[in-house]
């Protein structure tokens, strides 16, 4: 957990804003620490997470939670957090065996045109299981879907339209009928200015998931090129419905990432500027 | 997380018979010893050497066991290869496993041309030296009368000692040895031995192979500790190419164009889980999409992309003349931690020498082969002035003279 980033977007673990849509992006890297960020800040907020991590393995999570000081492996025993390894569950399909019963999230990747609803299963079945079936011991706090990331999905053979629509329907799930919040991370490689007529999927795609939600954080690189204390900038987009219309508000800052967290300040007032 | 370094048992540590005291270095009895692996000072992660010191120390120290590099591969495939002949013949000294495979040439005849490792103390094989004792009258000449205590001391040092050494230099104009060679055991995937109907069959067959390999020579995290540990490692030779029955090189739009981008993830879930580590080479100069090209980047750890001048304008261009080629450093990982250790210049060239790979910050342009290079222009009559400057200087060039800012 970050604390600038708290005050910037004004959350705490005690009181965050709840059916949210945030996206993460990033465009010519790597925004993946926010999600670390977003990932200690529920589990602090004793939410229930669910996090479906299908680049990383779950030592690397676990290891950077640690130095942010949230334990995920105490939090998984307690049940407040259910992990998807993707790498796991991913090698039992990609490579087939006789006895292998896993679990069937990661079935899109036999044949990817058929779409991201195993996917999709498996999130509603753990966030609708909790909320009926057996009293649970301790009582968690609103649910959370973490997603890191989208993008691989499309690379992974996903089209545009099954990862808008696996995106919609865990917003429709999760935001709007158990008012939890979804973050979820993009990622984006080529030229804003590009466009590649049949390709730009990531692009069409980070374009319809900014259009859904309701909190971006995009994570660029400088524009003056490349600097070793200051790794980038941040611009934060709020995107709330008053009434008919929508209100924008943009705010940017930079941001250096040290080894227990990221500190975020306002353009050209880096320390090692000043 | 790759190659978790707590999680596996260490192999007790034989007492060496030539320490001079009976002191014996504190090892915390979590570690695990492999030879030619060292922790990260940086995150404690198990690091191996990619057989180039200069790669090493941008990479952040070594590569990361349970982690791929990409290298982008030079437009004739020359000095690519090379650094995959470095990282195998780097795993053939430090006594790793490897795995080779190669859609192009048999993988028997790339292991035949690794280089020959630089080693003052010969050979893998020879036997260990018995330390001289002590009551042999007739080397009175040789008896020492000051440093009395390294008596006992073998003159040659033994082969125990150059193992544990991290990152060795070999003479690329000679071949290594067979003798050396074989001593390593090498798993080889030549796709034409593997008769595949379809493109997507080719990639998931060298990932079956790679998996039953693993799981037979105990290489998974989770098997259990019979015998001592050893790395994998693996190299896999311009994969995305035709030969691999992939299309990526040659159409703009891809039939299948996940099919490396899957097969990628199906390695890094390999590596993950596994003490190996994996050097992959793809011609990128023939994909024309760079956006799969990012994506490609992303699914792999590290990446590095090699400019040779061969056959380009530079190499005759004066500004380049101690270098082979550029390289850039695409991606650096951060495994296990938030924030990665990037490189401090991003102009840096490679030469090949032959008794090293140099890779180096591009030097800022001195004053007096500018200076040269204006005169040589000027006998030749020509009007226009084309350089290639870094962007550091700011320069006006006007009629009688130039100034730089």
């Amino acid at each position: 957990m970050f604390t600038e980033l708290n005050s910037i977007l004004n959350t705490t673990p005690d009181s965050f804003t709840q059916g949210d849509f945030i996206l993460l992006s990033d465009r010519q890297s790597d925004a993946s620490f926010l999600i670390h960020h977003f990932l200690s800040l529920y589990l602090r907020a004793r939410c229930k997470v669910w996090f479906l991590g299908l680049v990383q393995s779950f030592n690397h999570y676990s290891a950077i939670s640690q130095r942010l000081g949230v334990s995920l492996t105490q939090a998984k025993e307690k049940g407040q957090l259910v992990f998807l390894e993707g790498l796991n569950e991913s090698l039992s399909v990609l490579i087939p065996r006789e006895a292998d019963t896993g679990s069937e999230a990661m079935g899109f990747l036999r044949d990817p045109a058929v779409g991201l609803k195993s996917l999709y299963e498996f999130v509603r079945t753990s966030a609708t299981s909790s909320g009926g079936g057996e009293p649970e011991p301790e009582e968690w706090g609103p649910p959370v879907l973490l997603v890191d990331d989208l993008s691989v999905l499309l690379s992974l053979g996903a089209s545009v339209g099954a990862v808008l629509d696996f995106s919609h329907y865990c917003r429709a799930t999760v935001c709007s009928q158990l008012q939890g919040n979804v973050v979820m991370l993009a990622r984006c490689d080529g030229e804003e200015e590009e466009e590649d007529g049949d390709d730009g999927g990531s692009e069409r795609l980070l374009r319809g998931l900014t259009h859904q939600c309701s909190l971006t954080l995009h994570v660029q690189g400088l524009p003056t090129g490349y600097c070793r204390d200051i790794h980038g900038q941040v611009e934060v987009c709020w995107r709330r419905r008053r009434g008919d219309g929508r209100c924008t508000q943009k705010k940017l800052f930079q941001y250096k990432v040290h080894d227990k967290g990221a500190s975020f300040f306002a353009p050209g007032t880096s320390s090692a500027v000043l | 997380m790759a190659a978790p370094v707590s999680t596996v048992g260490k192999p007790s540590t034989e007492r060496s018979p030539f320490n001079t005291t009976s002191f014996q270095k504190k090892t915390r009895t979590k570690l695990i010893s492999i030879p030619g692996t060292r922790p990260s000072v940086q995150n404690g992660q198990l690091l191996v050497s990619t057989g180039v010191t200069s790669l090493d120390y941008l990479l952040g120290g070594g590569l990361a066991v349970g982690t791929v590099l990409l290298i982008e591969e030079d437009r004739y495939d020359s000095y690519s290869r090379m650094i995959l002949k470095y990282f195998l013949a780097e795993g053939v000294v430090c006594r790793h496993e490897l795995f080779v495979a190669a859609a192009q040439d048999n993988p028997d005849d790339i292991l035949q041309e690794l280089p020959a490792p630089i080693l003052d103390d010969v050979a893998i094989h020879k036997p260990v030296e018995q330390p001289r004792l002590s009551c042999e009258p007739q080397d009175s000449l040789d008896a020492m009368k000051i440093a009395w205590r390294y008596q006992n001391l073998p003159k040659v040092q033994s082969a125990l000692a150059s193992s544990s050494r991290f990152g060795h230099y070999y003479d690329v104009s000679k071949t290594m040895e067979p003798e050396i060679r074989q001593a390593a055991k090498c798993h080889c995937f030549y796709l034409p031995e593997h008769p595949t109907h379809t493109m997507l069959e080719s990639y998931s067959a060298l990932l079956k192979s790679l998996q039953e390999v693993i799981n037979r020579e105990g290489f998974d995290v989770a098997a259990p500790m019979t015998k001592s540990r050893n790395i994998l490692r693996i190299g896999l030779h311009s994969l995305g190419s035709a030969l691999w029955g992939d299309d990526l090189s040659c159409h703009d739009n891809p039939r299948n164009g996940h099919a490396l981008t899957t097969f990628l993830y199906g390695l890094r879930a390999l590596l993950r889980s596994s003490l190996s580590v994996a050097v992959v080479t793809v011609p990128s100069h023939l994909i024309q999409d760079r956006a799969l090209m990012g994506s490609i980047t992303r699914l792999c750890d590290n990446a590095i992309a090699l400019e040779s001048f061969k056959g380009s304008e530079r190499e005759t261009n004066p500004l380049y003349k101690d270098y082979h080629g550029l390289l850039h450093v695409r991606q650096v990982p951060h495994l296990n931690c938030l924030a990665s250790k990037l490189p401090d210049h991003k102009d840096l060239a490679f030469k090949l020498k032959r008794k090293q790979f140099t890779i180096e910050p591009l030097h800022l342009f001195p004053f007096n082969m500018f200076v040269s290079v204006l005169n040589l222009s000027a006998d030749d009559n020509e009007k226009s002035l084309t350089l290639v400057l870094p962007a550091c200087f700011y320069y006006r060039v006007s009629k009688s003279k130039v100034k730089l800012y």
